[in-house]
């Protein structure tokens, strides 16, 4: 007779089964089984965080990083609910994440239990499945497939409910077969008439532009690849959502930054104005269009996507072809070189146009800033820790507000994975337990959280495990003391009533770093920045570097209220009157 | 009045609701139902009636039936988004005027009252099927099938007729013809 493993080794069988190698979490009543088991598996590292919303982003900022799955351990009830943000925020911008979570004994599950909650019933609309086992006989199953369903499709967080009694109990194990190209759900995919429908738009076309997403990064770095060979074979302009960035490099000439809200004039003018574009693995979110009804008028649209869901979602779209990023994008180009040999010197010709118009939009450069030599403007904080960090393949978080889009717009990337951010949930306390999680990840690299200081008070604790487990990880806060997004908006909406949102009892960050076993730096003014950044990256312990910044910088360019993607304002420079008026309050 | 201030959109047009009948096959599992009903109401969509029950106990199959009503976006997306449900296998949907189409809804009335109020309601929902399910000297319980508008009738104008109590189903649905949806 085979051997009989508990619940708890099943849980460490399937995880070593998996290939996982680190999982971030927080042991309670409901886990005990499966943490008394871990002294048994060496291959499993267990990162014990401070707050399961930390092991939950932790989990995210290994996944973003490396592009596997990232694995927490939660106890039943509280731990539970803590970490339904952080699974939020993996559902929203598609990252995979397997949560496993304690349960009370099945025969006390319905009795209000201590430590009960109804675990699956809260997390059933912020994954993209959950499951309660209820026999020990399911269990290796349910796991296994929870990573299939996390990681194949469109990626997103899974939760597995065990309750204690099914962790104790025995029953057969036998190994997983991975099996070749499971697709979590069957999906209806791409055909060929499709590409050749794309690929005679794109020649068609006198005004196009790729427009790419997270989708891209969430396909592999071979999409990266094949997008940057696609994008230099066709001359077109391309733009990236701010979860896309990396996937092209930032510094390219064929790159127009970012778009959106606080994207460049010139993308959201490039966007307005083009007869083609191309969606890659990107949703029209909100943030991107603007107003709906004037999005990009003249534009024949092509979306790719792996989620047929995201299609004609919120803009409709002319061609829509369902399919994993690389695998389209790499036969569009199969089908470029087969059937248009010549595609790239005709088409220049055609759209020199067009790339004129673009740079006369680029010559407005509207991420300048008026700097200063008494005050540090956060954008040059940003761009001095580009200069100062761009050759050493450096990781970068954010949290969420004006400091997170001061750096998708002065951070350039060249990579993908390098760059995780909350974009979808919005997540204020991401950044700093999704260092955690990229060090983890990545032992010898540098990974910074450009922080804002009312975000990173949210999740700080985390500091602690930085420390106990000597990541390295360099948290940068631009110093407002405002919660500078919100202030910005009170600015623009509410006749600068800033309500609630300066932070008036701030701790010193330097003592703060300090009484976590960390090193503390301050940088007060812009001569001293560079020296102190430089410090910083030379120091091999963790690092809060608190970084006093303009108090009432605005981040700029930005589409106002009710307006569409031409119709921005622009920063102190601007001289246009470029009021929000009207219907156009509701819109930011 | 004072302009609402928001940091979203403003609703643009809104386009014309259309009815619809969705069929969704499902495991019929823990908490199915759950994540079926929740993706409606999670998402904005209408519920106007849902019929549900196992039918097939070998592959634990259940059909879902739900009645709803949408532009064609919103349509659209609920058949995307219930197919991207784990527990569902397929998704099925009519427009309720389609005509190779068959929907019935079921429905029992408790009428009490004197044998002429009661002989006159019973009269009355003959050409739906009617089959008398209880007699009592003073009551009678009867069932009806029909689509939701004779139903809707029939409940107001037993009204008179003593009408008590009535408890109905929601739409069923399935092709005319041989053939079946795959």
């Amino acid at each position: 007779m085979s051997k009989l493993y508990s619940g708890a080794e099943i849980v460490f069988k399937c995880l070593e089964d998996q290939g996982v190698e680190v999982i971030f979490g927080y042991p309670g009543g409901a886990v005990l089984p499966i943490y008394d088991e871990l002294k048994n598996f060496s291959s499993v590292k267990h990162f014990l965080v401070r707050h399961e919303q930390g092991a939950g982003h932790a989990a995210e900022g290994y996944a973003r990083s490396t592009g596997k799955a990232g694995v927490a351990l939660v106890t039943s009830g509280p731990g539970a609910t803590n970490i339904v943000t952080a699974l939020t925020d993996a559902y929203m911008d598609s990252v995979p994440i397997v949560c496993i979570s304690g349960q009370v004994p099945t025969h006390l599950i319905g009795t209000d239990a201590f430590q009960e909650c109804d675990t699956t019933g809260i997390t059933r609309p912020c994954t993209k499945h959950n499951w309660l086992v209820k026999d020990v006989k399911d269990l290796a199953k349910t796991i296994h497939r929870a990573f299939e369903v996390a990681t194949t499709g469109r990626p997103g967080p899974v939760l597995v409910d065990i309750p204690k009694d099914i962790q104790f109990q025995k029953t057969n194990y036998t190994k997983y077969k991975r099996q070749k190209k499971i697709n979590g759900k069957a999906q209806k995919n791409f055909n060929q008439s499709e590409i050749d429908t794309l690929i005679n738009l794109m020649s068609k076309s006198s005004k196009p532009i790729f427009y790419t997403g997270g989708g891209v990064i969430n396909s592999g770095p071979k999409a990266s690849t094949l997008l940057r060979e696609l994008v230099y074979a066709t001359g077109f302009p391309i733009t990236s959502t701010l979860q896309g960035l990396g996937a092209f490099p930032g510094d390219d000439n064929q790159f127009l930054g970012m778009l959106g809200m606080h994207g460049t004039y010139e993308a959201n003018n490039a966007m307005h104005e083009c007869d083609l574009m191309i969606n890659i693995g990107a949703r029209f979110d909100d943030r991107i269009t603007g107003k709906l009804d004037e999005f990009s008028p003249k534009s024949k649209k092509v979306h790719i996507d792996i989620d047929p869901s995201s299609i004609n979602k919120n803009v409709k779209v002319d061609l829509p072809i369902v399919g994993d990023v690389s695998e389209v994008i790499n036969s569009a180009i199969k089908t470029i070189k087969k059937k248009k040999t010549n595609f790239a010197k005709s088409n220049k010709q055609k759209i020199s146009k067009w790339w004129e118009k673009i740079e006369k939009w680029r010559s407005i450069r509207s991420l300048d800033f008026v700097n200063s030599s008494e005050t540090i403007k956060p954008q040059y904080a940003v761009q001095r820790l580009y200069e100062l960090t761009k050759n050493k393949d450096t990781y970068i978080t954010t949290e969420v507000g004006q400091h997170q889009m001061w750096a998708a717009q002065h951070y350039k990337f060249d990579k993908p994975n390098r760059w995780m951010t909350s974009g979808g949930l919005g997540t204020m306390g991401y950044g700093l337990p999704a260092a955690v999680g990229v060090q983890v990840a990545h032992p010898n690299k540098l990974v910074i959280d450009i922080a804002g200081e009312a975000s990173v008070l949210m999740t700080m604790q985390e500091m602690s495990t930085a420390a106990q487990y000597s990541l390295p990880i360099k948290i940068f806060i631009l110093n407002n003391e405002y919660m500078g997004m919100v202030r910005q908006w009170q600015e623009l909406l509410h006749d600068k009533n800033y309500s609630e949102s300066y932070t008036a009892a701030l701790p010193d960050f330097v003592k703060l770093a300090e009484a976590y076993g960390c090193v503390g730096l301050r940088a007060s003014t812009p001569e001293e920045l560079d020296d102190k950044i430089i410090e910083m990256i030379n120091t091999e312990r963790p690092v809060i570097f608190d970084c006093r910044v303009d108090k009432v910088e605005n981040c700029f360019p930005m589409i106002p209220s009710g307006k569409a993607h031409n119709q921005m304002l622009l920063g102190p420079n601007d001289q246009k009157e470029n009021k929000i008026t009207g219907k156009g309050k509701t819109l930011v | 009045m004072a302009k609402p201030k928001s940091a979203y959109s403003i609703p643009g047009k809104q386009g014309k609701f259309d009815t619809h009948i969705i069929v969704v096959w499902v495991d019929n599992e823990a908490g199915v139902l759950a994540r079926v009903v929740g993706l409606f109401s999670g998402r904005g969509y209408n519920i106007e009636s849902l019929a549900v029950a196992e039918i097939d106990p070998k592959l634990n199959i259940s059909r879902i039936t739900i009645v709803t009503t949408g532009t064609p976006q919103v349509i659209e997306q609920i058949k995307l988004q219930l197919k991207k449900l784990v527990p569902v296998h397929k998704v099925a949907d009519f427009m309720r005027n389609d005509k190779n189409v068959i929907f019935k809804e079921m429905a029992l009335f408790k009428v009490v009252g004197n044998e002429s109020k009661r002989k006159k309601a019973i009269n009355a929902c003959k050409k739906f099927n009617a089959v008398i399910l209880d007699k009592t000297k003073k009551s009678c319980v009867i069932q009806i099938t029909a689509l939701r508008r004779e139903i809707d009738l029939m409940s107001k104008s037993l009204k008179k007729l003593g009408l008590v109590s009535l408890s109905r189903t929601g739409a069923v649905a399935m092709t005319r013809g041989s053939e079946i949806f795959r």
